[in-house]
């Protein structure tokens, strides 16, 4: 028979894990590509958060001199029809991509569960209204739906936001019914019932947080597919208006004219949105085995 | 569990002889009714039942599954869901009619007034809060203290219901606790504010043998340095035997039998009663010293009937060695067959006195 290695197998466990740092690298040794993932959305943030600081260039000026330089020198990504610095109008364009996924993704959540915990916990009426509804929703393309309201809410970047969110209702809505109609027949409401509790308390006390791991992770997938979402609208001319720089838009701008004469246009950009769409899902797998309940001991 | 007759011998004495003076109740149920509308039709779950609980004392209520003690339990508390109801009686907390109330009335009084303790340590408690925070929250919720001083007072709770350490429980999470660690802070939540009446459903089913004794044995203690009246519903005669002043033997949805413990047994008289102390395992009989003709572990023959489709007359005729036709005519009256002694039997002086005898 193998000898075990005790120590080697308590490590892996995390049983020599202290402190957040510990934990951190715990994280990263247990999850490697999720380690990936949590670098690039760090990055991501950083970028978005310090662009003045990183991109050396204005991303709105134009210089017609520099019109559709190509990589390398002064403007290491080239710059677009306009002379605009590539690098800092992605750089820039992080901000809008980030205000998009959170808000988005935050403002979805936050209808979602709101209406599926209602919808899950009290039933009757409401929940069968409500259910068929969100079967409506659904039964449209996440981008369809997206579409036809940017199209009618007009471009801004609010208006993207709210477009961008209203198709997620429907799915975090659906996760958390789900979690909560098997919560609600669970002893401990039970025991919360008998100590007094109103019915309210009780969702929102002993219901709601127990259905946040899932939702966590669901959330964090929602963050990529809200920036690719809004790449499309932006691609579509749905999205955040001009002058502010977003990856989809400038996407969309090169793709038809330049992608031969000037592929860094389409590149580059394309790049960013891969990077970070991959970035969030690799952590959002990592989430998941994480908090599965199976793993907490 | 030991057999009845074995801890009756040595307990006895601290038990009130039949025929002492009543404690002053503190509740009184008259006449309950509760029923589920279900699609196979009327179910009634409780069918008219009546008892007092006098302060401090202990009631067993013991039955198969499926014979109403916990939808009794529930009743009390009016925490019955849909589609059940109650329909009708009384249950009086000093006095005060319970089943007239409203929610948000009914809300001051669980937890507060009457608490309960469940079957289930393991899921009864939320895995995602902390052990402090859930025993704190009946005091935030009816003592109106803060968090601060609810968690201190739960950290005061751990320690009188015996877990080792409160000051770090008080922190910790359900999972990170035994299963008889989680009933003694089922039992901490229940009695948090001193509430004047505890139902205790089947409290220590769940539970390893060893660990049984040790939270009856806690229950028990805290009854005598609380006040607390406590409603033990159990189908374990054993338990009965060790922890209870009188019991009530439930058989579909009615009261089949009451009297003190010592009384019942001693001289059970309900065919019902009988047979569940037959059913309990003795060591004698394992030593074979009763002789191969009792060898085997007696049973009731059959299952409780279902309650939507009664056999007319007394419900347990079909399981009784002692029906006849009288029996499967009519059901028997519930009546005073000796002194604090009442059964529902046409049979009851043909029984012989004692189950073990």
């Amino acid at each position: 028979m193998a000898v075990i290695d005790h120590q080697a197998e308590l490590s892996r466990a995390g049983a020599n894990v202290h402190g957040w740092f510990g934990g951190l690298l715990f994280f990263a040794r247990r999850y490697p590509l999720g380690a990936i993932g949590a670098i690039i959305m760090i990055l991501f943030l950083a970028t978005a958060i310090f662009a003045g600081s990183i991109a050396r260039f204005d991303p709105f000026t134009t210089n017609a001199r520099i019109s559709l330089a190509p990589p390398g020198g002064e403007h290491i990504l080239g710059a677009d029809f306009m002379g605009r610095d590539v690098f800092a109008r992605i750089v820039y364009g992080a901000r809008i991509s980030l205000a998009v996924s959170v808000g988005a993704t935050a403002l979805g959540c936050l209808i979602g569960v709101a209406i599926g915990l209602m919808s899950g916990f009290f039933g009757g009426w409401f929940d069968l209204l409500v259910q068929r509804v969100l079967d409506i929703m659904q039964s449209l393309p996440l981008l369809v739906m997206a579409l036809v309201m940017a199209a009618s809410l007009g471009p801004s970047l609010p208006n993207t936001i709210i477009a961008i969110a209203i198709p997620l209702v429907p799915t975090v809505a659906r996760i958390i019914r789900s979690n909560t109609l098997s919560l609600r027949e669970m002893p401990f409401v039970e025991a919360a019932r008998a100590v007094g509790m109103s019915e309210t308390r009780i969702a929102f006390i002993h219901v709601l947080p127990n259905t946040l791991a899932p939702l966590i992770v669901l959330a964090t997938a929602q963050l990529g597919s809200a920036i690719l979402v809004e790449s499309a609208l932006a691609f579509l001319g749905l999205g955040v208006p001009e002058p502010h720089p977003s990856w989809g838009r400038m996407l969309s701008e090169s793709a038809a004219e330049y992608v031969r004469t000037a592929p860094w246009l389409v590149i580059f950009p394309g790049i960013a949105i891969s990077a970070v769409v991959f970035g969030t899902n690799l952590f959002g797998d990592a989430l998941r085995d994480l908090l599965d309940p199976r793993q907490r001991i | 569990m030991a057999a009845p007759q074995a801890i009756l011998a040595t307990g006895a004495e601290r038990r009130p002889v039949a025929g002492a003076p009543a404690p002053e109740p503190v509740l009184e149920v008259e006449n309950l009714q509760t029923v589920f509308y279900t699609r196979g039709g009327l179910v009634k779950a409780v069918d008219g039942v009546s008892f007092t609980l006098g302060r401090s004392e202990t009631l067993a209520i013991v039955g198969e599954s499926g014979c109403g003690k916990s939808v009794t339990a529930l009743s009390l508390m009016r925490l019955v869901s849909d589609p059940g109801r109650v329909v009708g009686g009384s249950v009086k907390l000093d006095g005060r009619d319970l089943v007239g109330l409203d929610e948000a009335e009914l809300r001051q009084i669980r937890g507060n007034d009457i608490s309960m303790i469940f079957q289930e340590p393991m899921t009864s408690l939320n895995p995602v809060m902390t052990i402090g925070r859930q025993i704190g929250e009946a005091l935030i919720l009816h003592q109106h203290m803060s968090r601060k001083a609810a968690v201190a007072r739960a950290t005061e709770m751990l320690h009188l219901v015996g877990i080792p350490e409160p000051q770090q429980r008080v922190k910790e999470y359900p999972h990170q606790l035994s299963g008889g660690m989680r009933q003694r802070a089922m039992i901490a939540m229940a009695l948090a504010c001193n509430p004047k009446v505890l139902i205790a459903d089947e409290p220590t089913s769940a539970l390893d043998v060893t660990i049984q004794a040790q939270i009856l044995e806690l229950i028990a203690k805290l009854q005598r340095e609380l006040g607390t009246a406590v409603i033990l519903i159990t189908h374990d005669l054993g338990v009965v035997a060790e922890t209870a002043e009188r019991v009530i033997v439930m058989y579909a949805g009615r009261k089949v039998e009451e009297a003190t413990v010592g009384e019942l047994f001693a001289r059970p008289l309900h065919p019902y009663t009988r047979g569940l102390m037959n059913s309990i395992p003795r060591l004698a009989l394992m030593r074979r010293e009763a002789g191969p003709v009792v060898n085997r572990l007696a049973e009731i023959p059959g299952i409780v009937p279902a309650l939507s489709n009664l056999p007319p007359g007394c419900t347990f005729a079909p399981r009784c060695t002692f029906a006849d036709e009288a029996c499967r005519a009519q059901y028997p009256a519930y009546a005073e067959k000796r002194e604090r002694h009442w059964a529902a039997c046409w049979h009851s002086d043909k029984l012989p006195g004692a189950a073990h005898d």
